[in-house]
């Protein structure tokens, strides 16, 4: 591989990247500050790619729309449906026991997957939506689009980090802490614990659909088969675990990390016979497994792990 | 009158095939979930596990599939015990949220091994066509329908004995109904905990095994009923192992006869809904009876 062609592999990995960071720093909302299992992360992504697509393509027969509309309108109404999905969700699980958010955040996964395949007026079904913009597509072309948006990918990330940061340091996030560590004292405290985790809940989805909508710009291409569980629900989860859940520099960090891994892997195995090449993806996928078992165990604050801002004790 | 004997035949009957998969997963998941209180998400790739022993076992010994089963429940309870004790067992005295997220590793890790050992395409347990049984000149099932619900009513009735007779079920029934109170009554919670995934385990495969000959083996066979498992463990009441299966069995029918030409000539639901049923029921017992039917409990 010449030096320009590893250059772009680069700037295609870290693309990738980003998107994935996004969509770490979003399950750190959930998880990593409010405690709350979101085992839905494809749904709300597909969500936001699919409204995105929806509202920026030129107008089609083949789906509904498009609307032709510029793409920051799109990300900005990605998040807004993908944030009432998650509402809608976690209005009604949040007063129970966080497992059965798990097992309803599963359930609306499946069925949005479900609506996708299968109402072709809107999403074109199983054959998807091709034709997506990309942002600033008509002053660069090429390799030099990928850099331009690479530029975009982490403009996003740098203000999505630095949302969540400052949800972090406020009242906020202290109280959304304090209910993830000790619900009961918090509820002594007057603190309405369900309209404190409904809120993390839609925050953290709404940039899930922020994340699945820059994914459809970039390849500029939508299926059902793009919103997978597996790459997006699972790496996302190790990717937090491993970085470390309540940092936010562990989130995007973890996100780069195992991206990077991922991906060299994936060059490494490509040169495998094909009969192995195949085998090598099962056998990724059960490292995946077998990795988050080990930050679970051994490793379970992360890279980085979480610090509680310092607290200023007036004397 | 016809159209009776075609709503069973063609909806009834395998509904209720379904539903047999759906109580017999939905057993192990209560249990789990009462006893061991968590969701346990690697369930269906349990089912997964099982139907592949039964599988490999058809090769080497052509028979009735059925006749094979205790290789699949074999397969399931050693991989059900040793998940436990290296994966969850080690997160026991954190919040159980984290054996959740250990539990969703291990969907993976059971469904990169199935497509490992056996091949990520479908596969089947017999070839051929099977004659449905002909009864009354009216009722037509396939022979493997009525084998399915025999054999989940013979299996619910063995279940039922065992956790009201035995002194094992019955500590289960105590450590699921009040933990605290068990241990200090001096019941071993680690043979109940072990009891737990054997039982859990040996439906699973059972289960996977019914689904698998229902259409044909593939990776994501148990994953695929995961969803409606969890509504009917919720249906029935978590920690009522016979309230699982009358859940499994009402979203079996459920699903089936909803899509039934009830009013005018179009399904009520579009058949490839199907599996929106079982989330809808979730969606509604999650609002306005969390506890379930029968009364499980609410954790």
């Amino acid at each position: 591989m010449e030096l320009s062609g590893l250059a772009f592999y680069l700037v295609s990995v870290l693309i990738a990247g980003g998107i994935y960071a996004i969509l770490c720093l979003a399950l750190n909302i959930q998880w990593g500050m409010g405690g709350l299992f979101n085992a839905g992360i494809a749904g709300f992504f597909a969500v936001g790619a699919y409204t995105s697509a929806i509202l920026t393509t030129a107008p089609s027969t083949r789906h509904l729309g498009g609307f032709d509309l510029p793409i920051p309108v799109g990300l900005l109404v990605a998040g807004l449906v993908a944030g009432l999905t998650g509402a809608a969700v976690a209005k009604i699980c949040v007063r129970l026991k966080s497992d059965y958010l798990a097992m309803a955040s599963i359930g609306i996964a499946e069925t949005l997957r479900l609506i996708i395949v299968n109402e072709a007026w809107l999403t074109n079904g199983s054959l998807g939506i091709a034709g997506i913009p990309r942002p600033f597509g008509d002053l660069a072309t090429g390799r030099s689009s990928d850099i331009l948006y690479l530029a975009v990918v982490w403009a996003i990330v740098i203000a999505v980090y630095v949302l969540s940061q400052r949800l972090y340091d406020s009242p906020w996030g202290r109280t959304l802490r304090a209910i993830r560590d000790n619900e009961a004292s918090a509820r002594a405290a007057g603190k309405d614990v369900e309209r404190f985790r409904l809120q993390t809940f839609v925050i953290g989805a709404a940039i899930m659909g922020v994340a699945g909508a820059l994914s459809a710009h970039y390849f500029k291409f939508l299926s059902p088969s793009a919103t997978e569980p597996l790459l997006v629900t699972f790496l996302v989860w190790v990717m937090l675990m491993a970085g470390g859940s309540g940092n936010n520099k562990g989130a995007i960090l973890g996100a780069v990390a195992i991206w990077f891994i991922w991906s060299a892997t994936e060059i490494l195995t490509s040169r495998l016979p094909p009969e192995w090449i195949t085998r090598s993806s099962y056998i990724r996928m059960l490292l995946v497994g077998l990795l988050l078992q080990f930050v679970l165990q051994k490793f379970r604050s992360g890279l980085i792990p979480e610090k509680s801002p310092k607290t200023h004790h007036p004397d | 009158m016809n159209e009776i004997i075609t709503f069973i035949n063609l909806y009834l009957v395998p509904g209720l095939t379904i539903g047999s998969v759906y109580a017999l997963g939905a057993v192990g998941i209560s249990m789990i979930f009462g006893i061991l209180r968590f969701a346990h998400f690697a369930h269906g790739d349990l089912m997964t596990i099982g139907g592949y022993g039964v599988l490999t076992a058809i090769w080497l010994i052509p028979v009735n599939p059925l006749l094979l089963l205790p290789f699949g429940i074999v397969l399931a309870i050693v991989a059900a015990l040793a998940v436990d004790r290296f994966f969850y067992k080690p997160l026991r005295d954190l919040p159980t949220i984290y054996t959740v997220i250990a539990s969703f590793g291990v969907a993976l890790i059971f469904r990169s091994l199935a497509q490992l050992f056996w091949s990520s395409g479908n596969q089947v347990f017999q070839s051929g066509v099977r004659r449905p049984l002909v009864l009354f000149d009216t009722f037509r099932i396939s022979a493997l329908h009525a084998q399915v619900i025999v054999l989940t009513i013979l299996i619910a009735i063995a279940l039922h004995l065992f956790l009201t007779r035995s002194k094992t079920g019955r500590s289960m029934r105590a450590v699921s109904d009040d933990p605290e109170l068990a241990a200090v009554a001096g019941l071993d919670t680690e043979k109940v905990v072990r009891w737990t995934w054997i039982i859990g385990a040996a439906l699973a495969a059972t289960a996977g095994v019914f689904a698998g000959m229902d259409t044909s083996m593939h990776p994501n066979l148990g994953w695929n009923l995961l969803l409606p498992m969890f509504a009917a463990a919720i249906l029935g009441g978590i920690g009522k192992p016979m309230g699982a299966i009358a859940g499994g069995l009402i979203i079996g029918i459920a699903e089936e006869t909803l899509t039934y030409t009830w009013f005018g000539p179009d399904p009520l639901i579009a058949p490839s809904y199907k599996s929106a049923v079982a989330f809808l029921i979730m969606v509604g017992l999650l609002i306005f009876r969390p506890q379930g039917l029968f009364k499980g409990r609410l954790l």
